[in-house]
């Protein structure tokens, strides 16, 4: 352990290791995530979800994960092969590498940066390109339809999330995630800021292509949309990064709006996790509650209405703290 | 432009009352019956495979081998064999099967025995890994009920026993066609004096 931090530094040791917690969070956090949605899911429709494969199903996604790494990786004929390739990989990377900055306690962030926020809401941009190289390298018109509609509804509500998260940020003066959480020690923001809240619940959903904003996996519309020509592992890495990513936006909104680690008896970790998937059952919550909104109406929606409001929170925001 | 406020706070309102239905589903509990876990009671009235009634005062079946079943059984499903045994008034079934993979359910055998023998049955759980798991022997079935019931339980006749019982009906038979011989040759020379 001492030669390790001897030749990387402590910043590098930390590095290292933050990486290997990082895959190893994702990866328990996909499993435990598809089972929970299956869970929430059943019961709001007053049914068991599974109950064969172990305690009320709970080694259900593992089963699941071992049919898809036997599934076939079928590549169509004339796809662009560079491209379709790389764009499963392209929609894991960014989401893996927003949690760099992600505070889990006080002591816990892999690299604690002074733009911290922005790196987050900047590679998740990313993922759009990804959902674009997927559905143009398919080779199929209800992919390329599907990724269209997809990076009209993303750039759609990047604004009012772009704004949402201004108005907060007017509010600390920084961008750094623990500056952030340090400033909630008073009152938590989901107090002082209600509307941002709501607006930032309601972009985020729409940035993960969730319910009901799933235009464009449209499970039942575009066959499966973007990634319909994706078979076996290239669909698990879709399915990961969709749920990675609920994950990124729920700690974000954490950090934001609920207090980040803080809380009284239980260690820090836990208090950010109960956060964090307490967030995330309000995005299931959604998902089984509300129709597919239709694609006019979703950008509708978000230039007319969101936008508007989040620009109206951002003045008042600014006149407090102008007034003050 | 007011409307435009008033769609947003009515539209935000209609989304939390939404929201409201489905969490109060999420704490109901769940409707479903874990078919092979758990077991539902059937209505009175459900019509399940036909089996042997056990008869409250004789504690075991009526059937009497008329063979009525087997003959209006449209799919020509049941095979029964029976004898009379000595010292009873009718027939008894000795064996009773009923091919159910091919049952139709339609109720003819119910309706048409003259003892009202058969009753609908309330078991639905009748899965099996092959075709020969649904060929029920009723008999049988019969002893398991009245062993749960606690009755004393009908015996299944063996084969020596039926050949055993056939033989002392026939010679039981021959008995008293040779008697009644006997008593109409005592008639006949009485008869042949008188003339």
């Amino acid at each position: 352990m001492e030669q390790l931090v001897q030749t990387l530094g402590s910043e590098g040791t930390k590095m290292v290791v933050g990486l290997i917690a990082v895959i190893a969070l994702v990866s328990v956090n996909a499993l435990f995530l598809i089972w929970m949605e299956r869970k929430v899911a059943a019961h709001m429709q007053l049914r068991p979800g599974p109950m064969e494969v172990g305690w009320h199903g709970c080694i259900q996604t593992i089963a699941d994960a071992i049919k898809l790494m036997g599934k076939e990786l079928i590549t169509p004929e004339d796809v662009d092969r560079p491209i379709f390739f790389l764009a499963p990989i392209v929609i894991f990377l960014p989401v893996l590498l927003s949690f760099l900055v992600i505070p889990f306690s006080s002591s816990w962030i892999i690299r604690d940066m002074n733009v911290g926020l922005v790196l987050i809401l900047a590679f998740s941009t990313l993922g759009v390109l990804a959902i674009l190289m997927a559905g143009w390298a398919s080779n199929n018109k209800y992919s390329v339809l599907g990724a269209i509609r997809s990076v009209a509804q993303n750039i759609a509500y990047e604004i009012p999330l772009l704004v949402t998260v201004m108005s907060v940020i007017l509010m600390v003066g920084s961008f750094k995630l623990t500056d952030i959480v340090a400033a909630q020690s008073g009152c938590w923001f989901i107090l002082t800021q209600p509307l941002a809240f709501i607006l930032y619940i309601i972009c985020g959903t729409a940035e993960t292509n969730r319910a009901p904003f799933d235009i464009p996996e449209a499970e039942s519309e575009l066959v499966a949309g973007f990634h319909t020509e994706y078979s076996g592992m290239r669909f698990a890495l879709f399915f990961l990064a969709e749920y990675t990513n609920m994950l990124i936006v729920a700690a974000v909104a954490t950090v934001l709006f609920l207090g980040g680690w803080k809380g009284p008896f239980l260690p820090e970790v836990i208090w950010f996790l109960i956060k964090v998937y307490a967030v995330i059952f309000l995005m299931m919550w959604f998902r089984w509650t509300f129709p597919r909104v239709r694609f006019d109406q979703l950008i509708t929606f978000a230039w007319k209405i969101l936008i508007p409001l989040a620009l109206v929170n951002l003045l008042i925001t600014a006149l407090v703290m102008k007034l003050r | 432009m007011m409307t435009y406020f008033k769609d947003i706070l009515s539209g935000f309102y209609s989304l939390l009352a939404g929201m409201a239905v489905t969490i109060r589903y999420f704490v109901k509990p769940i409707v479903t019956v874990q078919y092979p876990r758990q077991k539902i009671e059937m209505t009175p009235r459900y019509r399940g495979y036909p089996q042997l009634i056990v008869d409250p005062e004789t504690h075991t079946h009526r059937c009497i081998a008329c063979e009525m079943c087997s003959r209006i059984c449209p799919s020509q499903l049941i095979h029964l064999e029976g004898t009379k045994f000595p010292g009873e008034k009718q027939k008894r079934a000795t064996k009773y099967i009923h091919e159910h993979q091919y049952c139709s359910l339609c109720g003819l055998c119910t309706e048409v025995c003259p003892t009202g023998a058969l009753e609908y049955s309330k078991e639905y759980r009748l899965a099996g890994y092959r075709r020969e798991d649904a060929v029920i022997d009723h008999l049988v079935l019969l002893q398991h009920r009245q062993y749960a019931a606690g009755l004393p339980v009908t015996s299944i006749p063996t084969e020596a026993e039926i050949a055993a019982a056939i033989a002392e009906e026939a010679a039981a038979k021959e008995a008293k066609a040779k008697a009644a011989e006997k008593a109409k040759a005592k008639e006949a020379p009485a008869a042949e004096v008188k003339e």
